[in-house]
């Protein structure tokens, strides 16, 4: 559908609560409304693209146990789920586990209205059929002793807690699932969840470590491209990846990029409409791993063949001295004819990059930290 | 019996002090989550354990299991350890 929008709307979820940001549709004026949840934790706030008007947050406090709201009205009002995301007890012996938060919110197909799935830390995947009020966690990942195994303990995890993230249902097919794990690899299910398969070949891991361990594997996101659900994009621990169905090898297609720079980050973000072109923002993988924009000179990167190439992006950004980290729901891009970029980063600003990252501008600044940010075109 | 509840769940309870029921700690936080939705997952975890940045006291004694048995006119607090961000 290519009407025009009337508005768009931004969804900001940071370490101390979170902002929707309303702007008209030449993104050229934008009205601040929040905080929404002053003080929780919200790691991720999506909205219901099947209705336009229902949010989700993930939230949790320094202190309060993690659980999710729902507005049904663009976040005028709010309501707690009657059950969030809580594991099972494991019926085959495992050890049991308790979420600590749910990290990443995905709106189930558009065919099924109601459905969102939500993964976890530690990584569990979950299901609501009810729009988010009750949830239901997926035994044949939460419990299954394999995948227990490649989600290793939580010092494997990042150091915000282990993750399960990128939660991906194929526009052409509800039963097709795929998800990744920091750390345990990317999955993928052809039957709603109830059984999966492993794509990590081609990914690397860590020197010294052993690739055809799963557990080792680091996926920071994965993403399916509108337009061609065949092509899936990764940014990886260990590089920038892009896998072709029904091919089940990833290529390292991060090797095109400038050597100073390197291929690791976290957000990957995909067009809209034309599958050839991605962007990502690479961090400072070397050394310490100090996760910074490197040098200090923070930048996207786009391609727009297939991976090939990468040309850098920083009009109207910081020249230096801008020590940005850029998480990896922190990124992301509208749909409108020339697909705008927004980013949040950890020290609380949040940029828009227009004409597809062609030139920045800031949206606001002294947010608290960012942990995500969400795009939606409102009719 | 008389329970304390701290600022940050008072969204759910609407009042510092409430009355609630229940032989055990367990059993009280049950009652708890009958009248006020939501609260117990806060406080509580599927395992059964007090989250780790909550504490609660009982007549003034900090308790953490809870199948701690209660006596009706015991005092219960909620409380928020020194924690969290």
């Amino acid at each position: 559908m290519n009407s025009s929008p009337t508005r768009l709307v931004l969804l900001v979820a940071t370490r101390k609560g979170a902002w929707l940001f309303h702007g008209d549709a030449q993104r050229s004026a934008w009205t601040v409304d929040g905080p929404h949840f002053l003080g929780h934790n919200i790691t991720h706030m999506q909205i219901d693209p099947r209705d336009g008007r229902t949010l989700l947050a993930a939230a949790k406090t320094g202190h309060l146990g993690p659980t999710v709201f729902r507005s049904a009205d663009l976040g005028r009002t709010w309501k707690e789920a009657r059950q969030p995301p809580a594991f099972d007890k494991p019926s085959n012996h495992l050890p049991a586990r308790a979420v600590d938060h749910t990290f990443w919110l995905t709106p189930g197909h558009a065919s099924e209205r109601g459905s969102w799935y939500a993964g976890t830390s530690p990584q569990g995947l979950f299901r609501s059929e009810d729009g988010g009020i009750s949830w239901t966690p997926l035994p044949a990942v939460n419990d299954d002793p394999k995948f227990r195994e490649w989600m290793g303990t939580v010092q494997d995890g990042t150091p915000d807690g282990p993750k399960l993230h990128s939660i991906i249902v194929d526009p052409r097919d509800p039963a097709h699932l795929l998800f990744g794990m920091s750390g345990g690899g990317v999955h993928e299910s052809r039957d709603a969840g109830r059984s999966w398969s492993t794509l990590v070949e081609g990914m690397q891991v860590v020197e010294g470590f052993d690739a055809t361990t799963v557990t080792f594997h680091d996926p920071h996101c994965v993403r399916i491209c509108p337009s061609n659900p065949d092509r899936l994009y990764q940014q990886n621990h260990c590089g920038i990846y892009r896998l072709d169905r029904p091919g089940t090898a990833w290529q390292r297609i991060g090797r095109g990029m400038p050597a100073e720079v390197g291929d690791i980050g976290f957000p990957m973000v995909v067009h809209p409409r034309d599958a050839d072109t991605a962007w990502v923002f690479p961090m400072d993988g070397t050394d310490v791993w100090p996760r910074t924009s490197p040098a200090g000179r923070p930048a996207a990167y786009v391609t727009r063949d297939g991976g090939w190439t990468w040309q850098r992006l920083d009009q109207g950004l910081p020249q230096q001295q801008a020590w940005w980290t850029v998480k990896r729901q922190a990124m992301t891009a509208d749909t409108l004819p020339a697909p705008a970029l927004y980013l949040g980063t950890t020290s609380g600003e949040l940029w828009i990059g227009q004409d597809g990252g062609s030139r920045w501008a800031s949206i606001a600044r002294h947010l608290p930290e960012i942990y995500a940010v969400e795009v939606a075109e409102l009719q | 019996m008389k329970v304390l509840v701290p600022g940050a769940l008072r969204s759910y309870t609407g009042a510092s002090h409430v009355e609630a029921a229940g032989d055990t700690l367990h059993a009280l936080f049950a009652d708890l989550d009958h009248r006020y939705p939501g609260l117990r997952f806060r406080v509580v975890d599927e395992l059964q354990q007090l989250r780790p940045n909550m504490r609660v006291f009982v007549n003034g004694l900090s308790v953490r299991h809870l199948d701690h048995a209660l006596q009706p006119d015991d005092f219960a607090a909620i409380v928020l350890a020194l924690s969290g961000g």
